[in-house]
């Protein structure tokens, strides 16, 4: 049943690649949103439903195709110098904001600057900027420091979503009025929000791309309870469950439904990727030969096929296989009891106890905690689970106080953005998430990731990169899971949802119905 | 009973003063904060990230001086701002109270006249099949999750039998106006409102029956059947109103909880009410709006019990009040 469903899954997102048809005008869009965002200033906010709404209202300088490779987006062309170290930016002419007001390159130098101050994820990605100019109202050069092999490739609605700056210059941007209604240069504007309830966009007339959206309009229904959710879409109250709406373990349920389309397209920019925070600082885990034993010990096909409902793959070492410069010519960790239990042996691992910390997102994070549990209570760890909230999860991590607590992080692309930052020494920071929680400290990994961000040309940021790849497989400073697949789950009718490795973050601009 | 009511009210403003200095440091006590759940949702985070967020929330500020903050808000009606939802937390709560007042008052209506009625027929047909089949149903909707019965109502009616919308207030785009949005508000309002109301119907049966049982053995009743009163109004103007005291001190009580006490029905339904504020709330430590809803539900707590105390006079003319 398991193998129908992954190669149902595979043939529906063949069939609705190889069906090209004439786009259909008009219809409305449900879809669900959850959790309710908590505010649709993409400057401001940057957590997954905002994206999601908001990557309809904002727009970046570039768009990403599903093999990561840069398209058009409010920037018609670039060039990036010899050196690596000026990229310039055509802006793309005729565009509007949503109040009538021209876009230009002021907007953009606008936007960095605002960005720089309320987006963490962003001012690190800006990090080796020395100055962006605007030498016309249709050209924006960014001159780099030095050069930054991930920068063409960080400039999507939501990591660089662009506002306008005759809305918010001379205000308090955190505070200004407009936030609540919010306006961008995107295919939809937006409309209403009734909290607790929906959201509303509705096309944008004046879109600078012609002939889109093809849709009128957008409902972003807000519905808290994932049962519920299924249920919405069952009964034809809602066309779109973007990834993860619903229970995973209730995916081949649904999928299986009639005129239901499923695709694991959309996601190839985030890459999620699940690992286990070790805590490295506890004297057990501070042991590489334990670290191992939990890598072989950890039935990561079982999790895949049986919790995820064979979706996903088993990660290889600390990059996606979607993201650049990826290798899987690293040591090999399957499951292996036997040489679990001996190297916990070699180790003289005499039963101490470890706390172990599912996510607390829900059932299916709950089951695969338990099933790693049983894993590693079978090669003989002492393990008590700890339970606790999102909140409570957040606190304890960015405090260290855990031993082995689960994660999943985006990639965004490329190492030096969404992996480097889980490893490097400097990235050490009590107080904080996101970044090396593990407490694991190499010279050598410290220098290839630092050399690998600035290398030219790719060529040479690959042997890097895979160089690093090898030393963080054999020292397991964390215990990589899975590369998670979230699949969109959408009734036929709808087209063209997914076009682009941002996936239903980027926007509905280029869907129709077929009615 | 005007200096009564005065008195209880200048009580209910210590008693509430009370409450929200002792949830203010409750909700405390749980781990992280909302700077860490905001982090957390950014997916990115940094020093300053996390420090902005604190200084935004004046989370950097001691405690003692956080509560002094927000006492004084409220003394002056202001709840402060929702870190989360990015609005006053009064704004907030004053849109999706009436959602909540409709849902529980429903629910309340239909628990209160089906379960007096069932609790009266009971007591009436006393030791018959009839009085088995009111108690056992009771029973059984008295112990059933509220979540299950939800979810299996949204199943029969709303995937099997289609005849119900399964979650929202109204339906989303339909843009109906007049009675149209009534009988759509309506259709949307039954699962929830008989989620709710079962649960609750189940207490007031059982306790209806019991106390009829109880006052039907008293002298007076006696008395009455003596002087010659038919059964119907015996059991109406005699036993029932004395059987009621029990009931209408549980339903005051159930009244003033019914506010927050939504939560699993207004999440399962995504009926935009209170108590899925609440539930939100408590999930992303959005103190502000965590300590807004629960001086809202103390408040409708305290002036329902007040209420309860006018309705026992109503009920029996013989109690008096106590000033």
């Amino acid at each position: 049943m398991l193998k129908k469903f992954v190669l149902a899954l595979a043939l529906s997102t063949v069939s609705t690649m190889a069906l090209a048809q004439e786009p259909k005008m008009g219809g409305t869009i449900n879809a669900v949103i959850q959790p309710e965002p908590p505010g649709l200033m993409l400057a401001l906010v940057q957590n997954g439903p905002t994206q999601m709404v908001s990557g309809n209202i904002y727009e970046g300088l570039l768009r990403y195709s599903k093999t990561l490779e840069p398209q058009p987006g409010l920037a018609e062309s670039w060039t990036i110098s010899p050196d690596a170290k000026t990229y310039t930016f055509k802006l793309k002419q005729g565009v509007t904001w949503h109040d009538g007001k021209p876009f230009t390159a002021a907007d953009v130098l606008f936007s960095i600057e605002t960005l720089k101050v309320t987006h963490a994820r962003a001012r690190n990605n800006l990090v080796q900027l020395d100055k962006v100019e605007a030498p016309d109202d249709y050209t924006v050069v960014f001159t780099l420091k030095q050069p930054f092999g991930p920068f063409i490739g960080i400039f999507e609605v939501g990591s660089m979503p662009i506002i306008p700056k005759h809305i918010y210059e001379g205000s308090d941007v955190k505070t200004n009025p407009a936030n609540n209604t919010p306006i961008g240069t995107g295919p939809f504007m937006f409309k209403e929000w009734k909290k607790g309830s929906f959201i509303q966009l509705v096309k944008n007339p004046n879109y600078h791309v012609q002939g889109k959206p093809y849709i009128d309009g957008i409902y972003w229904q807000i519905i808290p309870d994932a049962a519920a959710r299924s249920v919405a879409y069952e009964t034809g109250k809602v066309d779109v469950l973007p990834g993860g709406s619903i229970e995973n373990f209730d995916v081949p349920r649904v999928s299986k439904l009639p005129n239901t389309c499923v695709t694991g397209d959309g996601w190839e920019f985030f890459s999620p990727m699940a690992w286990m925070w070790l805590n490295n600082r506890t004297p057990v885990l501070a042991n590489k030969k334990v670290r191992q034993a939990i890598m072989y010990a950890v039935d990561r096909e079982f999790a895949k096929d049986v919790i995820w409902n064979g979706l996903g793959k088993v990660a290889t070492g600390p990059s996606s296989s979607a993201i650049k410069f990826y290798t899987d010519n690293v040591p090999k960790y399957p499951y292996d009891p036997a040489k679990a239990k001996a190297l916990l042996k070699e180790a003289g691992y005499k039963g101490e106890k470890i706390r172990l910390m599912p996510l607390p997102y829900g059932e299916t994070w709950s089951r695969w905690g338990e099933a790693v549990k049983q894993n590693l209570v079978d090669v003989g760890m002492n393990i008590e689970t700890i339970a606790t909230d999102v909140p409570g999860s957040n606190q304890k991590n960015m405090e260290w106080d855990y031993d082995i607590s689960f994660t999943y992080l985006y990639q965004y692309g490329d190492p030096a953005l969404g992996v480097g930052r889980n490893y490097v020494t400097s990235a050490i920071q009590k107080g904080q998430l996101f970044n090396n929680l593990e407490g694991y400290s190499n010279p050598e990994v410290d220098k290839l990731f630092e050399e690998g961000a600035v290398a030219t040309p790719d060529s040479k940021r690959k042997e890097i990169y895979e160089k690093v790849q090898k030393i963080l497989v054999e020292d397991v400073p964390v215990a990589w899971q899975l590369e998670l697949q979230f699949p969109t789950i959408t009734n036929c009718k709808i087209k063209n949802l997914i076009t682009t490795g941002i996936g239903v973050n980027d926007g509905f601009r280029d869907a129709w119905i077929d009615k | 009973m005007l200096s009564f009511v005065a008195q209880r009210i200048v009580k209910g403003v210590f008693v509430l003063l009370a409450i929200i200095v002792m949830n203010f440091f409750l909700i405390r006590l749980a781990p992280g904060d909302p700077a860490a759940v905001m982090a957390g949702e950014a997916g990115a985070s940094d020093e300053q990230f996390v420090q902005q967020l604190r200084e935004k929330f004046s989370l950097d500020k001691p405690l003692p001086e956080q509560l002094f903050i927000y006492v004084k808000g409220v003394v002056t009606l202001d709840l402060g701002f929702s870190f989360r939802q990015q609005m006053p937390v009064a704004k907030l709560i004053a849109e999706r109270l009436p959602a909540t007042l409709l849902l529980t008052l429903t629910a309340f209506g239909i628990s209160l006249l089906l379960g007096i009625t069932f609790g009266t027929l009971a007591a009436r047909f006393a030791g018959t099949w009839a009085d088995t089949a009111i108690t056992v149903s009771a029973l059984l909707f008295y112990a059933t999750p509220i979540f299950w019965v939800a979810l299996m109502s949204i199943l029969l009616f709303s995937v099997y039998l289609g005849w119900l919308p399964s979650f929202g207030y109204e339906t989303v785009g339909g843009n109906f106006t007049g009675w149209a949005h009534v009988k759509d508000v309506a259709l949307h309002l039954v699962m929830p409102a008989m989620t709710i109301g079962l649960f609750f119907m189940a207490t007031y049966t059982r306790m209806t029956r019991a106390s009829m049982l109880e006052v039907k053995r008293l002298d007076f009743v006696k008395t009455a059947r003596a002087k010659g009163l038919r059964d119907n109004i015996i059991q109406r103007r005699h036993v029932l109103r004395n059987a009621l005291l029990p009931v209408v001190t549980l339903a005051g009580v159930h009244s003033g909880t019914l506010v927050g006490g939504a939560v699993l029905t207004e999440t399962v339904f995504a009926w935009p009410g209170i108590g899925r504020l609440l539930y939100e709330a408590l999930l992303q430590r959005d103190y502000n709006l965590l300590l807004g809803v629960f001086v809202v539900c103390s408040a409708m707590v305290l002036i329902f019990n007040l209420v309860t105390d006018l309705v026992y006079r109503l009920v029996d003319p013989r109690i008096e009040f106590a000033s």
